[in-house]
C-alpha cells in the first residue's frame, strides 16, 4: 500500500529491513492525515512563525553585488531561522506529526550538529524525549553544537562505527528505532532514506522557496534567473528549488563538496566523480551513491560535516537526469575563500555548507548580466564553524 | 535435473527443527572462514548462511558489525564470497548454503551477474536483510530463472496484509525476526514468539526459521519447539574471536545445539 509517490524516476523506494515498512507505512498515513488538516498546519504555521521566526528574509547582498559587477544577488537567511539553520522547518514539522502520531521518543541523526540542535529544540518546545546519534569525529569539530543539544535536554550518543561521520550516525539511528520502533519516532534530518522521508522532508522545507517567491515578485517584480544551493543530503535545496520546478526560465544550481578536488576521491561530489559516484542503494534509498568498485560505500571528506556524506537526496538525482537542475561542487578552499568574502563583504558568517553555495555565486555571478538576479540559499550560520575555520586559516 | 531451491525444503524435512548458523565470510580471516563454516556442516548443520561483509551493515548489532569489519579490512571481496562456495562445495560441504549480504555489493556485482555465479559455484539461496519484498521484483524474478530461493523476512511489527503478501511470495524458506531490533544476543526468548509465529503459519506454507537474539542451546530448543528451523549467528562469532580454537569449538557447539533440536 502506498499513498505517495514512492519514487523519483527510478530512485528512491523502501531499502530498509522489513521491520520497518509498517512504521515508514503508519508515517504516510500519519503525514497525509495532517497535511489535510487545518488544525495541524495552522500549529505548525502558528510556532513557524512565533517560535521560528519566519518568514526569514530576503536580503539584497549589496557590495558582493558590485564586488562580482554581473548578477544582482539576493541572500534566502536561513541563518536567521531559530537554531541556526533550515533543519528547524522539517524538525519541527516531523515533531508535530510524532506528537500526533502518540510517539513520546524522538531520536535523530546529525552531522554538523545543525539538525541535532533543531532536533532538541523543538523536542524542549514540545516536551519529547530526545536523543541523537552523532559519529564522533563529528563530535570532535563540531563541539560548540554538542553542548547546545545537551542543554535542550538531549542525549547526545557518540557513535564509534565505521568512519565515524554522519552514515554511522544514520545506521545507528535506524538500528535504535528498528528496535524501540513502537515508542519512538526517528526523525530524519534530511532529504533522503526510505520513503517517504524525502517527500515529507521535502514538503516541509519548501516553506523556503514560498516565501522567496513571494519576498522576490515584491522586491524585483519577477522570478529569480538562478537559484543556488549547497547539496549535501539535499534539504535545503530541494526546499528552496521545489516551488520553482515549474518555472523552467528559473535555473536551479546545486553544489556539493569538492573537499581537497576530485582527483584522489577526498570529497563529497556524488554527481562528479564517475570513478565513484554511481546509483546504489544507502540508508533506505536508491539514487547516487559514493562507493568502490565492490559496492562498499566509500568514506567521504568535506570541510563541512554537514555536507559529508555518501548518498545524495533521490529527487536531486531524478531532478539531474532531467536536467531540470544542474549540480557542480566548491572544494574546502574556494569555500572558505567565499565564506571569508561573505563575512567582509556582507557582515554575515554563513555556515561552512552555505559557503559552498557562496562560492559558486562568485563564480558564476560575474558572467551574468546586470538586470539578472540570482538567489543563494544561506543555509546556516557559521558560528558552529568558527573552530574549524580557526584551524584551516592558521589564524 | 534438481533445483538449488529443492535442497532447501529437504534440509527442513528431518523431523526435528533445522539448525542454520550464520557466519561472516573473511573473518577472522578468509581461510579460517571456510574451516569454520566446514567444521558447522561436520557437527550436524542442516544449512548454512554465509555472510557477505558490507560497510554498513544496518541490520546487524555490534558482534556481527565488528566481524565484517574485519572482513573487509582483509580485503575481502564479492567475488571471493562467491568463489568460498566453490570451495566449500570443493571440500565436500554439502548442505544448502544461503548467501546473506546487503542489497549495494550485490547490485554493484551486477543482479544477473551474481545470481549466475552463485548458481554456477553450488549456492542454493540469497538472503537480503535491506530488500523488502516491494523491491525485490527483480531479483526474486532471477533467482527464480536459476532455481535459487530468495528469502523474504516478516518481523513482529508486520501486518497481516503484509503477511499475506510475503505468503503469495516466500520460496525456500520465510525468515521470521524474532524480536523488533538488530542482530545480537538476547537473555530470553521473546514471550511473543509463539503469538507471531502462529500468525505466520496461519498463512505462509513454507518452513519458518527464526533469527535474531538467540545464543545458547536452550534458547535453541525453545525456538525449535514454535518453529522449523533456528538461526544464530552472533553466538558463533564471539566464540571465533581471538581463540585459536575457534574451528573446534564451534563445531562442538554447533552439536550441542543440534543436540538440543533433535
Amino acid at each position: 500500500m502506498s499513498l505517495l509517490p514512492q519514487k523519483f524516476g527510478p530512485y528512491g523506494g523502501q531499502f530498509v529491513p522489513e521491520t520497518l515498512i509498517p512504521a515508514l507505512q503508519e508515517l504516510e498515513k500519519a503525514y497525509l492525515t495532517a497535511q489535510a488538516d487545518p488544525a495541524f498546519q495552522a500549529e505548525l504555521a502558528n510556532l513557524l512563525s512565533t517560535f521560528v521566526g519566519r518568514a526569514t528574509p530576503l536580503t539584497f547582498a549589496r557590495r558582493m553585488t558590485e564586488f562580482c559587477g554581473g548578477a544582482q544577488i539576493y541572500f534566502k537567511r536561513e541563518d536567521l531561522a531559530h537554531s541556526g539553520a533550515h533543519k528547524i522547518n522539517n524538525a519541527l514539522g516531523q515533531a508535530l506529526l510524532a506528537k500526533r502520531m502518540g510517539k513520546q521518543r524522538i531520536i535523530a541523526e546529525t552531522g554538523a550538529g545543525q539538525h541535532g540542535v533543531a532536533t532538541a529544540t523543538v523536542c524542549a518546545l514540545l516536551g519529547l524525549e530526545c536523543v541523537v546519534y552523532m559519529g564522533t569525529v563529528d563530535m570532535a569539530r563540531q563541539q560548540p553544537n554538542v553542548f547546545r543539544m545537551k542543554l535542550l535536554g538531549a542525549e547526545v550518543r557518540g557513535v564509534e562505527s565505521g568512519s565515524k561521520t554522519l552514515k554511522d550516525a544514520v545506521n545507528e539511528a535506524i538500528r535504535d528505532w528498528v528496535t524501540h520502533v513502537g515508542d519512538t519516532h526517528y526523525l530524519l534530518g534530511s532529504a533522503l532514506g526510505p520513503h517517504p522521508y524525502p517527500t515529507i522532508v521535502r514538503d516541509f522545507q519548501s516553506v523556503i522557496g514560498k516565501e522567496l517567491r513571494q519576498q522576490i515578485l515584491a522586491v524585483a517584480g519577477r522570478l529569480p534567473d538562478c537559484i543556488v544551493a549547497c547539496v549535501g543530503g539535499g534539504s535545503n535545496a530541494i526546499g528552496i528549488f521545489h516551488d520553482f520546478l515549474a518555472d523552467e526560465d528559473v535555473q536551479l544550481i546545486g553544489v556539493e563538496a569538492g573537499g581537497l578536488g576530485i582527483a584522489g576521491g577526498q570529497h563529497a561530489a556524488r554527481f562528479s566523480d564517475p570513478a565513484i559516484g554511481r546509483p546504489g542503494v544507502l540508508h533506505g534509498a536508491y539514487t547516487y551513491v559514493l562507493q568502490d568498485s565492490d559496492g562498499q560505500i566509500a568514506l567521504t571528506h568535506s570541510i563541512s560535516a554537514g555536507l559529508d556524506y555518501a548518498a545524495i537526496g533521490p529527487e536531486h538525482t531524478w531532478l539531474r537526469d532531467q536536467e531540470r537542475a544542474f549540480y557542480t561542487y566548491a572544494t574546502d578552499s574556494e569555500a572558505l575563500a567565499a565564506f571569508q568574502q561573505t563575512c567582509r563583504l556582507e557582515g554575515i558568517i554563513p555556515a561552512l555548507e552555505s559557503s559552498h553555495a557562496l562560492a559558486e555565486v562568485l563564480k558564476r555571478a560575474p558572467q551574468m548580466r546586470p538586470e539578472q538576479i540570482l538567489v543563494v540559499n544561506i543555509s546556516g550560520r557559521g558560528d558552529k564553524d568558527l573552530n574549524t575555520v580557526i584551524e584551516a586559516l592558521g589564524a | 535435473m534438481t533445483l538449488p531451491i529443492q535442497a532447501i525444503a529437504t534440509a527442513f524435512a528431518k523431523g526435528r527443527p533445522a539448525f542454520m548458523p550464520y557466519f561472516s565470510l573473511g573473518f577472522p580471516d578468509y581461510a579460517t572462514s571456510l574451516d569454520i563454516i566446514a567444521a558447522c556442516a561436520e557437527n550436524g548443520a542442516d544449512l548454512m548462511e554465509l555472510g557477505l561483509p558490507f560497510s554498513d551493515p544496518l541490520a546487524d548489532g555490534p558482534t556481527i558489525q565488528h566481524s565484517t569489519q574485519i572482513a573487509l579490512q582483509n580485503g575481502i571481496t564479492t567475488a571471493q564470497c562467491l568463489q568460498a562456495v566453490k570451495e566449500l562445495r570443493q571440500r565436500g560441504v554439502t548442505i544448502p548454503l544461503m548467501l546473506m549480504g546487503y542489497y549495494n555489493p550485490i547490485l554493484a556485482f551486477g543482479l544477473e551477474n551474481f545470481v549466475h555465479t552463485a548458481a554456477q559455484n553450488g549456492a542454493n539461496g540469497l538472503i537480503v536483510p535491506d530488500l523488502p519484498a516491494e523491491e525485490a521484483g527483480e531479483l526474486d524474478r532471477i533467482t527464480q530463472a536459476y532455481g535459487l530461493g530468495l528469502t523474504y523476512f516478516l518481523s513482529p511489527t508486520s501486518t497481516p496484509e503484509r503477511i499475506h503478501l510475503i505468503a503469495q511470495k516466500a520460496r525456500g524458506f520465510v525468515y521470521l525476526v524474532s524480536v523488533t531490533g538488530i542482530t545480537g544476543a538476547r537473555s530470553s526468548v521473546s514471550a511473543d514468539l509463539q503469538a507471531f509465529v502462529g500468525r505466520v503459519r496461519a498463512q505462509v506454507q513454507v518452513p519458518l526459521a527464526v533469527g535474531f537474539g538467540i545464543s545458547t542451546p536452550e534458547q535453541a530448543r525453545t525456538v525449535g519447539e514454535l518453529a522449523d528451523g533456528v538461526i544464530m549467528g552472533s553466538q558463533l562469532i564471539k566464540l571465533a574471536e581471538h581463540n585459536p580454537n575457534a574451528v573446534s569449538e564451534i563445531g562442538q557447539f554447533v552439536k550441542q545445539v543440534v543436540q538440543a533440536l533433535a
